[in-house]
């Protein structure tokens, strides 16, 4: 009779299961396999398994060879070095404004999460028109204050400006959410306390806040991390990496090498060194995560 | 004194948020506009603020340069079929890792939760390869099944089955009810804010994914919106009355989803970190 349980649980086990194993065969582990495999061949999708040859380490001396690797890696640490902490200290500012118990705050947490909905796709094109150098409408209203503006997005400089400046507006909605759930969280009762020794609304924040805030905030930089990191659909259609190159991210060079220009062992190498950049700077992260994270004991 | 200090507060908190929302919100306001107003209209300087005639010719124009409308079918299809697979793959497996253990469950788990560090960067080039070779490049199927699994889902829902209580599916049990039917019938009951939650969280997902849908479909016929607009702006650069026609055919349903679902989507996303 136990035994007979011990297989239908066993069998039941199996069958809720195994739709989630096979996709994740299928659809993580095999590619993740598959794609170390390929990043030590010169394999180009065209020709035959069969004539895949290793190349050993080849690949990944190539990428570190290649000068563009070099520009999209430092155009995302330029990216990361605007928007990080732009996007942490606005959307720390927005979080702690949609907290406070006022009249619509409902009508004002349903509009910052707008873009946030959007796809980047419909996102960008908007973008693209508003920043258009002579029927955007961002020039025409600098104008209207005695300010020339630049092309925007076909200015070498102020392309990655305006994708920082895209990215923040979009994902700040997004960021102050999060921040406004950590904040939910801290207890009335450190405030009420701090407000009887006559603390300023500074003080407050600074002793009170923000280290209660902190391992939200350590998620919200995680996560911009990342997302800096994989920085992809808003620069393939507000830039396309352009011009000459200044807006060129990583996943978009992996995107193109793989795509377009069939090199996909290359592609697959380069996406590996990607993987490790990421992982270090989390670690770096993690490791910086004990100077300033406070959990609640 | 102290109430005068507090309406002065409440003012600027007022005054700033509404500057912040407007800031925001106006690009959908222009993009709206926008797709109502002609070819000339639209790049006029000084802009007007509103069409001077509200036309709707841009959401047929469109249909010229590309079938817009089969772009809304095929994501509606696409971001459909994936929420509703994803949710019930993902609740499955969450059941069992939840509440049916066997012997190098942990093990398994940990498994797919190493999945969740991995960026989909690293398995695009073979994921690619291992549905070309499939034929599954150019099909529904393709466009659908990556997205079906979801380590994250999996955990969520697990996260919540893990606070019902044994007794319950003891209970249950007793009577004589299989593992199926405590699935159906006491769990997922149970966990339905959760599912709300990622419902939402999936449709959205799916509704915005662009990088996919670009590297597994060819043909017209089979673009989802994104793609299909990024397509045509491509070639079409100028035509910014199409394209804010096109850009408001895609905003308007996930707005709707948003309007309507907004609690959970609101959860969806602050579950993503924090609980």
């Amino acid at each position: 009779m136990a035994g007979q349980r011990k297989w239908s649980r066993r069998l039941a086990a199996l069958v809720f299961l195994l739709p989630a194993l096979a996709g994740l065969l299928a659809f993580q582990l095999l590619p993740m396999v598959s794609s170390v495999v390929i990043s030590f061949t010169d394999w180009d999708m065209i020709a035959k398994w069969t004539d895949m040859r290793f190349i050993g380490w080849d690949n990944y001396a190539a990428v570190f060879r290649e000068e563009k690797s070099y520009t999209s890696l430092k155009n995302v640490f330029v990216f990361l070095i605007g928007y990080m902490p732009l996007v942490t200290a606005l959307g720390t500012f927005l979080a702690v404004l949609l907290n406070r118990k006022i009249r619509a705050i409902k009508l004002y947490r349903a509009a910052v999460f707008v873009p946030v909905i959007t796809s980047w796709v419909a996102v960008s094109i908007v973008w693209r028109w508003l920043l258009n150098g002579q029927s955007g409408l961002i020039n025409f209203l600098l104008s209207k204050i005695g300010i020339h503006g630049p092309i925007w997005l076909q200015d070498d400089t102020w392309a990655m400006v305006s994708i920082i400046a895209v990215t923040v507006w979009k994902d700040i909605g997004f960021v102050s959410v999060i921040l406004l759930a950590g904040l939910q969280d801290i207890s009335e009762d450190y405030y009420e306390a701090a407000e009887l020794d006559g603390a300023s609304a500074w003080l407050k924040f600074r002793r009170i806040t923000l280290p209660m805030l902190s391992p939200t905030l350590y998620f919200v930089v995680t996560i911009s991390l990342i997302n800096s990191f994989q920085l992809f659909d808003q620069v393939l259609i507000m830039t396309n990496g352009g011009p000459a190159g200044a807006t060129s991210t990583l996943v978009e060079q992996v995107y193109k090498n793989a795509f377009q220009f069939n090199k996909m062992g290359f592609a697959a190498a380069q996406s590996w060194v990607l993987f490790v950049i990421i992982f270090a700077v989390s670690m770096l992260l993690q490791r910086l995560q004990r100077r300033w994270v406070v959990y609640e004991r | 004194m102290r109430g005068n200090g507090l309406a002065l507060k409440n003012g600027l908190t007022h005054l700033v948020l509404a500057a912040v929302s407007v800031v925001l919100v106006f690009p959908f306001v222009w993009m709206l506009t926008g797709a109502f107003k002609n070819g000339l209209e639209v790049v006029k300087m000084p802009p007007r603020f509103l069409p001077s005639h509200w036309n709707f010719d841009n959401f047929v124009r469109i249909e010229q340069f590309f079938p817009l409308y089969r772009f809304l079918l095929n994501s509606t299809v696409v971001a459909v079929a994936t929420t509703l697979l994803q949710i019930i793959v993902c609740a499955m497996a969450a059941y069992v890792f939840a509440k049916i253990p066997f012997k190098g469950r942990q093990g398994v788990f940990l498994l797919f939760l190493t999945t969740m560090m991995i960026p989909a960067q690293v398995t695009l080039v073979p994921l690619f390869i291992l549905f070309a070779k499939t034929n599954l490049i150019d099909t529904y199927a393709g466009l659908i099944l990556p997205g079906i699994f979801s380590a994250y889902g999996t955990f969520l829902i697990r996260q919540h089955m893990l606070t019902v209580p044994n007794e319950l599916l003891e209970a249950a049990f007793i009577d004589g009810a299989s593992y199926y039917r405590v699935f159906r019938s006491v769990m997922l009951p149970l966990v339905k804010p959760t599912l709300a939650a990622l419902t939402v969280f999936a449709f959205m997902s799916s509704w915005n994914n662009f990088l996919w849908p670009l590297i597994a479909v060819n043909s017209k016929e089979l673009m989802t919106l994104p793609l299909g607009l990024s397509k045509l702006q491509g070639r079409w650069s100028t035509e910014w009355d199409v394209l804010m026609a096109g850009n408001v055919v895609s905003f308007v349903p996930i707005f709707v989803v948003y309007l309507f679902a907004q609690r959970y989507f609101v959860k969806g996303m602050t579950m993503t970190g924090i609980k």
